[in-house]
């Protein structure tokens, strides 16, 4: 199952050329563009790991795309997505995020279901990659 | 369908570009007239400008006429002794590419040895590659590089600089330019010490050294911008002085003009206070005189910066 998670998620895979494209973008605008990795793909998973900082003071997307490829190289069977951090309101926030790479299989999540008082039922997802131990689901 | 395809090719190659009106269009005409105007004598260099501009423009005529084409190695060399314009040229280089399309942001980024080696084990490789993640899109000019190398250390981290550089010059030949500049001798030694380096670079530009009258002119010149102008006995002074001058060591061509012109606008702001003469008009205040030049200690044999 394909991780629909940030923009463009609902499109082919972005090609290194269409990665330049949208990081040129955010670069005009003045955001802080950064990349980060994670093998676990839970929705709420909010904080990914860091790779390397926040690209503050690049004039070029081509800088970007050269840290995504060494990410690849690196993680290439994890989930890595570029983020693009605003700072005009006084504190970083993201207004662009959108996966770069994924494992080349994606087992998709478990839906449990839990019935509670009443007729109620509870529901919460789990990703089947996620039963290994970090560093070895993919 | 076949007939179609032939006929279309035809046109592509009958198709004409205007090399002229390219060269006004791109801008690259006017950023070779300014470097014409505001760069005195450096013919040498001038002439190597415009030939890789001229080959820049045909590359880029031939790729829309469908011609085999391949984006040439830029990387370059400015060899010379200080003082004689590399870095000026350095920043123009990067405005041509960009008006030509080869660099995309056409920003220049300097460097020296200090910014790309490291202190420590592991320090030097994020350090160069942060570099020249920042040169992305424009030059990156790397000042004085033969400080890279220092073969009398074997345990030196240069080595793993270059090794970086080397790999980013020849696979990310599309996203950056690289500039090595300093004195010509240890740039020859420097570069028959590392091959690589040698056979990736295209362009060795020399810069040769200025005879007197250009660096009258420059003087001259330098003068001009900050509304000042010197007597004509001020002049021979100068003409004088700058003979002097070139046969001291440490001598740094326009370099050492600026310094000796900054020193005799001191001597003229101190003069005018002795002279005390009542008011001074603009013309006074712009006015070097032959003795704040005669005032120099290169004319009792000692020695300027």
């Amino acid at each position: 199952m394909k991780l629909r998670q940030g923009t463009f998620s609902f499109l082919p895979d972005l090609t290194d050329a269409e990665i330049h494209t949208q990081v040129q973008y955010c670069i005009d605008n003045g955001w802080a563009v950064s990349v980060e990795y994670t093998d676990d793909p839970h929705p709420r998973n909010t904080y990914w790991e860091m790779w390397g900082h926040p690209m503050f003071d690049n004039p070029d997307a081509a800088a970007v795309v050269f840290e995504v490829n060494e990410c690849r190289k690196q993680f290439g069977d994890y989930y890595i997505r570029v983020i693009a951090f605003d700072s005009t309101h006084g504190w970083e926030s993201i207004k662009l995020s959108f996966i770069v790479n994924r494992p080349k299989d994606e087992p998709g999540f478990h839906v449990s279901r839990e019935e509670v008082k009443g007729r109620s039922m509870r529901y919460s997802i789990k990703s089947y990659a996620t039963d290994k131990p970090e560093g070895k689901r993919y | 369908m076949t007939n179609n395809n032939i006929s279309e090719d035809k046109n592509k190659h009958l198709g004409k570009i205007d090399l002229h009106a390219e060269l006004i269009e791109t801008g690259v005409e006017q950023v070779l007239i300014d470097l014409d105007k505001s760069l005195i004598g450096l013919e040498p260099v001038k002439t190597r400008i415009r030939e890789t501009a001229a080959l820049l423009l045909v590359e880029k005529a031939r790729e829309k006429l469908g011609l085999a084409h391949e984006t040439p190695t830029l990387h370059m060399s400015f060899s010379g002794n200080p003082g004689t314009g590399k870095t000026t040229v350095a920043l123009r280089m990067a405005e041509l590419l960009h008006k030509l399309g080869y660099v995309r942001k056409g920003h220049l980024v300097t460097v020296t040895r200090d910014d790309l080696v490291g202190q420590y084990i592991g320090h030097t490789a994020p350090k160069t590659k942060e570099v020249l993640k920042k040169a992305m899109g424009g030059v990156l000019f790397i000042d004085e590089a033969y400080y890279l190398y220092r073969p009398e250390n074997e345990r030196d981290y240069g080595q793993e600089a270059i090794e970086i550089l080397l790999q980013v010059m020849e696979n990310n030949r599309d996203d950056l330019v690289v500039i090595l500049a300093g004195y010509k001798n240890r740039m020859n030694t420097f570069f028959e010490s590392n091959p690589g380096f040698r056979s990736r670079i295209a362009h060795h530009i020399e810069f040769p050294d200025y005879s007197t009258p250009e660096l009258l002119d420059i003087g001259s010149s330098m003068l001009d911008q900050l509304n000042y102008y010197l007597t004509k006995s001020a002049k021979d002074a100068f003409i004088e002085y700058i003979n002097l001058r070139k046969e001291q060591p440490h001598f740094a061509n326009a370099r050492s003009i600026r310094n000796a012109l900054d020193r005799a606008r001191l001597r003229q702001a101190n003069r005018l206070f002795k002279e005390n003469n009542g008011p001074v008009n603009a013309e006074i205040l712009s006015t070097l005189e032959e003795v704040d030049i005669r005032e120099s200690r290169v004319f009792s044999g000692g020695i300027d910066n």
